[in-house]
């Protein structure tokens, strides 16, 4: 579904953040991305819709190519490709529905999305995902009086009302505490598998991760290290990617939780 | 280093190195030499049998000037409504120009950092630097004397000072709200309705209304140089020494000056 | 399906409005269609004589092509020379007698009776108009650059002692106690406790300062307070526009060489 082919990234300072990545994604799989700060995780994800431009290689969506598009297609492209934020991202001025709304920027005019007049099947597919992550009381607050989890949940309803084929999130748990942070990923990957969506989760935390996903990647200085299922990942693996650790406790909280879902 | 040893070896602590300190004393004498200078040329240029003078005309002019002629008020309301005009249709012309100025001078959303900026960044550098009374001269000398002139020349002053304001603004809003609009596919122009005009709209609001207060002050004085306004009165005023009358004027303009000031603290107290 | 989700569905959204009164957003909104209509109505336009203006206009953008610097060069030294003078004595003057006022208008560092003088001074100069200043001073001290050294100072310090005072009012109570606490004198804890804490501030607007008072200097020549502003004056009635271009050129550039130069000094002392 997602294929990217020899994907590069050289910054103008000369910082190569990727490094020809090859990556097959298919229809469905939630798929982790980790690696330690600087290993050029956000760079691929933004590379993959262009919020940065890739410097060379090829992206394939479904049969898309994107790196050769031009604006408008490109704005068409992404709306099949939710994004997900670190930050949570959300235009703190506007109102939660607005900034759910504002998922369907690429499929309504400007006039319309200036006077806020959404066609009907936009703002009752807005309120049943707002239902769906418990939010519908909270449609008409700003988006900067809701707590970091609710504004998470506010985020990805925006990703999901693109109607995406695929997700991109870039690290949805980092300002989040440990009990949000599940209930996050959690709700994300529930999501994906009730919409047969693909995702990539770009995510710190290795446990985290593999608690949830089916697959993970581990990047290094801009080239793939890792590719397997979350059980392969072994200490001698987490050494190669993040270097010299004892990565023992961090693999055994997953083995000890009960939470794990299957 | 500032540790010196002193000749007897001790360590001798200094805030200073010695030719720091020198390089300090220095700069003060220079600068006290150039306003000794600057005071003498002053002084040369004054006739000083009229500054001692002073406080005895300065009471001659007081009680003359008290007490005010309020009679001469029914002739002030119309001059005080076009002021108030000049400042708010001045305003609001000013912000209509100075946003297109804004977004263009602005490192984020500028199409072109080596071309189109610099000529927004000289825009608001002309127009910043000159007063609005020199506009009004030059406005009148143009188009001229009335009340069109004062709004115009309101509006240019005030697009300089509006968009450098905002440009600042625009090159602080959050990054990463607009990738998240940008990233849902929007256009351009949606980017900008949804990912940065909200971030800059309360900034917006509060230089719209500061700048009106300080337009207020200004159209005040405007009339002197015939642009419209109170100060026009105050120019034919002054002409026939008519002091009762000038003292009201001057009240009326304090008066407009504080309740502006009032007004717009308010406003602002209600944005932010 | 939640019964919130039941009522929302199938029914249209708006935006929630900024003012939740309809009655008052209403009037509000009309009431500002009324000002407008009134205040463009009361603005009478002589369009023949705009129309006629319009050649006057484009002679005078032409002549920013062609500056004339030469033939009134003395008269432009001259005015230059003066507002530059007027400008440093009055901001240095300004700025010293500023800070003995502003460190008054702070109310956590003044007592109560010094606090209300000096902030009621702050309050009479920041109300009157530069203009209106030099107009008063100019009818009391006689004509010529003493008038405008004086209303340039006198504006200084409205504007410097009040940002001073907010400055200091602002300012970390931590420090200032600590150094209190060590048993200093009261100019000891200034120096030491407050002035380090305002000083790189003061600076740059003091610099600021410098920059509008020259900005300002320009028209008090207008009201025959010395500099620059009589000879612009004098150009614009004769209707000599590239000698005025001129000496509107000259101050962009005078504006734009302090602006350059404070954000230098202002980097420095950061």
């Amino acid at each position: 579904m997602l294929r990217l082919e020899k994907l590069t990234k050289t910054y103008r300072t000369g910082d190569k953040a990727l490094k020809a990545v090859d990556l097959e994604v298919p229809k469905g799989q939630v798929m982790a991305l980790i690696g330690p700060s600087g290993a050029g995780k956000s760079t691929l994800i933004r590379c993959i819709n262009r919020l940065v431009e890739p410097t060379s290689g090829k992206v394939w969506l479904g049969d898309v190519e994107l790196t050769g598009l031009g604006t408008s297609a490109l704005r068409r492209e992404r709306r099949r490709m939710g994004m997900i934020f670190q930050e949570y991202a959300l235009v703190e001025r506007l109102t939660v529905m607005e900034n759910v709304l504002s998922g369907r920027l690429g499929y309504v005019g400007f006039w319309r999305s200036l006077t806020r007049r959404y066609p009907q099947s936009d703002v009752d597919e807005a309120f049943r995902l707002l239902d769906r992550v418990g939010l519908v009381e909270m449609a008409d607050k700003r988006a900067d009086e809701l707590s970091g989890g609710q504004r998470q949940r506010v985020g990805i309803c925006r990703a999901l009302i693109q109607n995406p084929a695929l997700l991109l999130v870039d690290e949805p748990t980092a300002s989040l505490d440990p009990k949000t942070s599940r209930q996050i990923m959690r709700l994300i990957c529930e999501l994906c598998a009730e919409r047969g969506l693909a995702a990539i989760i770009n995510i710190h935390d290795v446990a985290l991760a593999q608690m949830f996903v089916s697959r993970v990647i581990g990047l290094r200085f801009g080239a793939v290290e890792f590719d397997g299922p979350p059980e392969a990942l072994t200490p001698e693996v987490l050494t190669t990617i993040y270097g010299e650790e004892d990565w023992q406790a961090t693999i055994r909280k997953v083995d000890e939780d009960e939470e794990v879902q299957p | 280093m500032p540790i010196a040893t002193s000749p007897s070896g001790q360590k001798v602590w200094q805030r200073r190195t010695r030719n720091q300190s020198m390089i300090r004393w220095a700069a003060w004498l220079v600068g006290t030499a150039i306003f000794l200078w600057c005071w003498g040329q002053i002084s040369e240029a004054t006739t000083w049998f009229f500054v001692w003078d002073a406080p005895a005309i300065a009471g001659d002019i007081l009680e003359r000037a008290t007490p005010p002629r309020w009679s001469y008020m029914e002739k002030l309301w119309w001059p005080i409504w076009d002021t108030l005009n000049i400042a708010t249709l001045g305003t609001i012309g000013a912000l209509f120009l100075a946003v297109p100025v804004a977004f263009l001078a602005a490192r984020n959303t500028t199409p072109s950092a080596r071309f189109v900026r610099p000529i927004a960044l000289l825009i608001i550098v002309a127009t910043r630097s000159i007063n609005s009374l020199i506009w009004a001269l030059l406005l009148i000398a143009i188009i001229g004397p009335g009340v069109f002139a004062g709004v115009i020349a309101i509006a240019i002053r005030s697009i300089g000072f509006c968009a450098k304001l905002l440009y600042e603004a625009i090159e602080e809003i959050d990054r990463t709200q607009v990738e998240a609009v940008t990233a849902t596919g929007a256009s351009p122009l949606q980017v900008m309705a949804y990912g940065i005009v909200p971030q800059i709209l309360p900034a917006f609001a509060g230089i719209a209304v500061f700048r009106w207060d300080i337009n207020i002050r200004e159209s005040t004085v405007l009339g002197l140089v015939g642009a419209g306004g109170i100060g026009l009165q105050l120019q034919a005023s002054l002409n026939v020494l008519a002091w009762p009358q000038v003292s009201l004027i001057l009240l009326v303009i304090l008066f407009a000056v504080v309740v502006s000031e009032w007004v717009s603290a308010k406003v602002r107290g209600a944005i932010i | 399906m939640s019964a919130a989700l039941d009522a929302r569905l199938g029914q249209p959204w708006r935006k929630p409005p900024l003012i939740k009164r309809a009655w008052l957003r209403w009037s509000l909104a009309v009431g500002a269609v009324i000002y407008l209509a009134l205040a463009i109505a009361s603005i009478e336009v002589n369009w023949s004589r705009v129309w006629e203006g319009l050649d006057r206009g484009a002679a005078f953008i032409m002549s920013f092509a062609r500056p004339d610097f030469v033939s009134r060069w003395g008269d432009i030294w001259d005015g230059m020379l003066e507002s530059v003078i007027m400008t440093v004595a009055a901001s240095v003057v300004g700025i010293l007698i500023s800070i003995p006022i502003g460190l008054g208008a702070a109310r956590n560092i003044a007592p109560l009776p010094v606090y209300v003088i000096c902030r009621g001074i702050v309050a009479i100069s920041r109300a009157l108009q530069e203009v209106i200043v030099a107009i008063l001073l100019v009818a009391i001290f006689g004509f010529g650059p003493l008038a405008g050294f004086l209303t340039l100072s006198f504006a200084t310090i409205g504007f410097l002692s009040k940002l001073l005072a907010e400055d200091i009012e602002s300012m970390d109570r931590v420090q200032a106690e600590a150094i209190r606490a060590t048993g200093s004198s009261w100019m000891q804890w200034i120096n030491y406790g407050v002035q380090p804490q305002v000083m790189p501030r003061l600076i740059g607007l003091s610099m600021y300062r410098l920059d509008i008072n020259f900005r300002e200097s320009a028209i008090l020549g207008l009201v025959g307070a010395g500099g620059i502003g009589a000879t612009l004056n004098t150009a614009f009635d004769r209707y000599e526009f590239d000698t005025a271009a001129a000496i509107l050129l000259i101050i962009i550039g005078t504006v734009m060489a302090l602006e350059y130069l404070s954000g230098i000094i202002r980097a420095k002392v950061q």
